[in-house]
């Protein structure tokens, strides 16, 4: 084959592989989405930050606001502090508040926040004050039984005496 | 006994022996790219041997990859109502390990084998020695343009089995079972990343290139001058590719994929 046909078939390979990896970061990955610009970080404190992972989005009214940078442990309070980066332009009040909620019933973690109604902003590198924590499941069951054992109990003594409860088992 | 620990002890020594001239012929390999790359015209040429040739192998090998793994992963995955994540996990399987390994065995099976043929075939027939008679460095001239062009063709032939290995899977999930077309790119969109994944699976291939074409090019220019002695490099260099390339994956999956 000739040389100019040999170096043609090369191009087109070639041409081929960058269409190939093309399509692949276009219809099959993530990167037409935001990361490209800068945000600034705000910080929330968790009592439990339950299954919440680094990279989790933030997502105001289900939209994707931003992402989470750190999750660290505050060795005085003993709190989970989290660093989320929030997409630049969009700006929050002051008191806005974060929850950790679950994407469906089983799925991955992440952090929702609640625009308030405040006049001021968040500055960038405030503190999140407004902020609840995941659910944990066993602390979930754990309630649940106790307040049926407390309805049981309820049910069994109608006349409620102070100095004698109705502890029948 | 002691002729079987004598043995057991020359063994031994001569491996060792073996991949230390390996290795000088790597680095041997390493320092004539620049003299290589001035004769850009042959580097060119054996892309064209090398990756154009297993176009053919390599793209039907993706379609049919992909339509059996959409349909395997399709009966697990329905199980757990999970159906609709179908996209996810054919592209991240293709992408981060079927596609860079598979796409090297094959490179393996069909290139190197026309690597380790034809470079035992010309030192059958003396032509590297005619070659360093004339004071032309074959290693320059004949190796390394095609240890480049190995290179350069591995991981846009990964790339290739990757992207042909989804399309078929979306032919089978999308047009064959029924799910929704708009649920399969979204839930592949929202799920692989670019750098962790599709880069990741690229620095994979690409390492899988030079691995395959070195073992390649060692086999055939270390190999017997006589017909068995190149048919038995041959088959070498299959084995040996193959288990390095299945090693090697192994431990950069553990470097690249350990945390989640």
């Amino acid at each position: 084959m000739s040389k100019r046909g040999i170096e043609t078939l090369v191009g087109l390979f070639v041409l081929l592989g960058i269409l190939a990896l093309v399509f692949i970061a276009l219809k099959a990955a993530n990167l037409a989405s935001f990361g490209q610009r800068d945000g600034y970080m705000l910080q929330a404190r968790f009592d439990n930050i339950g299954g919440l992972k680094v990279r989790a989005p933030v997502r105001s009214a289900g939209v994707v606001v931003g992402r989470v940078k750190s999750i660290k442990l505050d060795p005085k309070t003993f709190q989970g502090l989290v660093t989320m980066e929030i997409e630049q332009g969009l700006q929050f009040p002051r008191d806005s508040s974060a929850k950790i909620l679950t994407s469906g019933l089983l799925g991955d973690q992440y952090i929702g926040l609640e625009a308030g109604g405040d006049d001021k902003n968040f500055a960038p590198g405030d503190t999140v004050t407004q902020t609840q924590s995941a659910v944990v499941l066993e602390n979930l069951i754990g309630q649940f039984l106790f307040n049926k054992a407390a309805d049981a109990g309820a049910a069994n003594a109608p006349s409620p005496a102070p100095a004698a409860p109705a502890s029948k088992k | 006994m002691t002729a079987m620990l004598q043995a057991l002890g020359a063994r031994t020594l001569r491996w060792l022996l073996s991949l230390g001239h390996a290795a000088t012929f790597f680095v041997d390999l390493l320092r004539n790219v620049p003299t290589a790359l001035r004769r850009f015209a042959l580097v060119v040429a054996q892309v064209h041997a090398i990756g154009n040739r297993s176009l053919v192998i390599i793209v039907a090998s993706g379609l049919a990859v992909g339509f059996v793994l959409a349909l395997q992963m399709y009966y697990a995955l329905v199980k757990y109502g999970a159906a609709e994540s179908l996209g996810l996990v054919v592209n991240l399987s293709l992408v981060r390990e079927l596609g860079p390994v598979v796409t090297a065995l094959l490179f393996a099976g069909r290139a190197g084998t026309s690597l380790t043929a034809e470079i035992g075939l010309m030192k059958a027939g003396e032509q590297l020695a005619a070659m360093e008679l004339m004071a032309i460095d074959p290693r320059a001239r004949v190796l390394v343009p095609r240890f480049l062009g190995g290179i350069v063709a591995m991981p846009i032939l990964a790339l290739l089995f990757s992207t042909v290995g989804i399309l078929g899977a979306y032919v089978v999930a999308v047009l064959l079972i029924g799910i929704d077309a708009g649920n399969f790119w979204s839930i592949q969109q929202s799920g692989v990343d670019i750098w962790r994944d599709v880069g990741n699976g690229i620095v994979k291939s690409s390492v899988f290139g030079v691995i395959c074409t070195f073992v390649a090019l060692y086999q055939g220019y270390e190999t017997q001058a006589t017909p068995e002695g190149v048919a038995y490099a041959t088959t070498r260099t299959v084995v040996v590719s193959s288990l390095a390339v299945l090693g090697m994956d192994f431990i950069l999956t553990a470097l690249m994929f350990s945390t989640p």
